[in-house]
């Protein structure tokens, strides 16, 4: 086969994926995993307890508006970046002078990838909720 | 003249009990430290806005931790139970130490 | 939370089906503040296109929120600056801007809506640029700013919000005539590797898909404008090296004799529509 430089670019990206691609999102989940534990302090947090509002398709990933809500006496909610070279994104602080719990925030993403939100529920549990959002690589003019 | 510059959205007059919204933007590039110098080639050291605190008459009602992924000119909105007249005091932290700060009272009415 | 609301509405539609690819409904009305702006206008005769556009038309609902509400307008972060900077002495004269004009809000009230605007004293079309650095060596005796300094951006945005809402109308004829055709000729040209001209997208191809962006008709009306992409505000000009760039053209530079005529060529294209300066774009 006579290699010109489309099937060479597409030889080259199948190699880079079948070894990279896996590699890279087990990484990036241990290092998710790792920031949901440093947070709830080893607990396994159950699904759910937590909204996380995104949208489908981010039109920039590097202003994303979200937001996160969740019980009332919700101490704290963090949010990861699951795709992002570090996970970690911010981590919001209630407190009995809180109004809703709910707060808002503009974030950058690397790629189309998962957002997290875990929450430190009233009770002492934790709740979590994950979403996709679409990053579309656009953006023409400098 | 510092070029970062804290904004709040805060109602002049409340109700004790109701609960206000508060908006807040500090503009700051939020460098990450993960991009590099287009003419050196360089990582461009990290400097960010870590820490954001609004306190009421001393009190803190809410703070958030903050890292390279929260976008430039930081936008952060949250709500608060009016607890009657005072002061609520806004405070960011930059990572070379400076807290940039910003304070709003409101009354009852 | 009118955030939260452009955020549901998304989603809403994606999970009923909606093919937009994120695209805002384009009948959407542009209102700020409770100002209605004119992000739709016919255009003048003598134009190529029948309907003129504001660029806010053609972003997604979460980017056109940004715009709507002047404290979550981000590029208001840098009008807080240049309220300072007005009040603020400068160079040898001691003088600050508020000295000589007083109010911004009455003086410099529709001034962005004619820019590029002719100078006497130099006998060429001057952009608000130009006219602010003119200001400062002349007047104030002060270092004139570099043009995509903070303060610069600012400072166009200020001067350029006072006149939001207002119609832009270059002059177009007289001694600006003649720089009015060379900013055609630029518009017309095709340049670069990939051999296009501003019109191919433009004109041509505007509410179509160029990979993932949704071209718009390169209006200039709601500049500087704070692009997500750049994560501040930016200049006509620099948005114009960033398009020459993407066709793998030689830009020409910021405050060149040929940015200004583009920009005159360009701001009359969007004639009638409203100055929304500081806008919000992707």
């Amino acid at each position: 086969m006579q290699l010109n430089r489309r099937s060479f670019g597409l030889l080259a990206a199948a190699a880079a994926g079948a070894t990279a691609l896996p590699r890279a999102a087990f990484a990036d989940e241990a290092l998710v995993k790792e920031a949901i534990m440093a947070f709830t302090g080893g607990v396994e947090p159950t699904e759910g307890g937590v909204t996380l509002g995104a949208p489908e398709i981010a039109e920039n990933g590097n202003t994303v508006p979200i937001e996160v809500s969740a019980g009332d006496g919700t101490e704290a909610i963090m949010i990861l970046a699951a795709g992002n070279p570090n996970p970690g994104v911010a981590t919001f602080h209630f407190t009995k002078l809180s109004g809703e719990i709910a707060a808002t925030t503009r974030i950058r993403l690397a790629k189309t990838q998962d957002v997290i939100a875990v929450a430190r529920l009233g009770d002492g549990s934790f709740g979590m909720t994950r979403r996709e959002v679409k990053v579309t690589i656009g953006g023409c003019g400098g | 003249m510092s070029n970062v510059k804290p904004r709040v959205k805060v109602p002049k007059k409340a109700e004790v009990g109701e609960i206000i919204t508060i908006k807040t933007l500090i503009s700051h590039p939020m460098e990450s430290g993960q991009r590099k110098d287009r003419s050196t080639g360089e990582l461009i050291p990290r400097k960010i806005i870590n820490r954001f605190t609004a306190s009421f008459n001393g009190e803190t009602v809410f703070w958030t931790e903050l890292e390279p992924a929260v976008s430039s000119n930081p936008y952060i909105e949250f709500s608060v139970k009016f607890p009657g007249e005072g002061t609520f005091r806004f405070e960011w932290v930059d990572d070379d130490g400076t807290v940039y700060d910003l304070e709003k009272d409101v009354k009852v009415g | 939370m009118r955030g939260t609301v452009a955020i549901l509405g998304a989603s809403a539609l994606a999970i009923a089906g909606f093919a937009g690819f994120g695209i805002a409904d384009e009948e959407a009305e542009l209102v700020v503040e409770g100002e209605t702006l004119v992000s739709r206008v016919a255009a003048p005769e003598w134009h190529p296109l029948d309907q003129l556009m504001s660029g806010w038309v053609f972003r997604s609902d979460e980017t056109q929120a940004l715009q709507l509400d002047d404290f979550e307008n981000p590029g208001f972060a840098a009008i807080t600056l240049a309220e300072e900077v007005w009040e603020t002495a400068a160079g040898t004269s001691g003088k600050s801007c508020a000295d000589c004009h007083g109010d911004a809000g009455e003086a410099m009230k529709g001034l962005r809506a004619q820019m590029p605007k002719w100078s006497e004293t130099a006998g060429e079309p001057w952009t608000l640029e130009d006219w602010i650095n003119w200001s400062r060596t002349e007047h104030q005796g002060a270092e004139a700013w570099k043009w995509e300094s903070d303060e610069m951006l600012a400072m166009t945005a200020f001067i350029g919000l006072q006149s939001r809402g207002m119609p832009v109308n270059v002059q177009i004829d007289g001694p600006m005539e003649e720089w009015w055709e060379r900013g055609k000729e630029l518009y017309y040209t095709r340049v670069g590797q990939l051999d296009l001209a501003c019109y191919h997208c433009h004109e041509g191809n505007y509410g179509n898909m160029i990979r993932a962006d949704h071209l718009s008709q390169g209006q200039v009306n709601g500049f500087p404008v704070y692009r997500l992409k750049w994560g501040k505000l930016g200049s006509i000009h620099r948005r114009f090296k960033g398009c020459m760039e993407n066709i793998r053209a030689v830009p020409y530079k910021r405050g060149s004799d040929e940015f200004t005529a583009l920009e005159l060529y360009v701001a009359s294209r969007g004639m009638g529509l409203s100055v929304e300066t500081p806008s919000v774009r992707n």
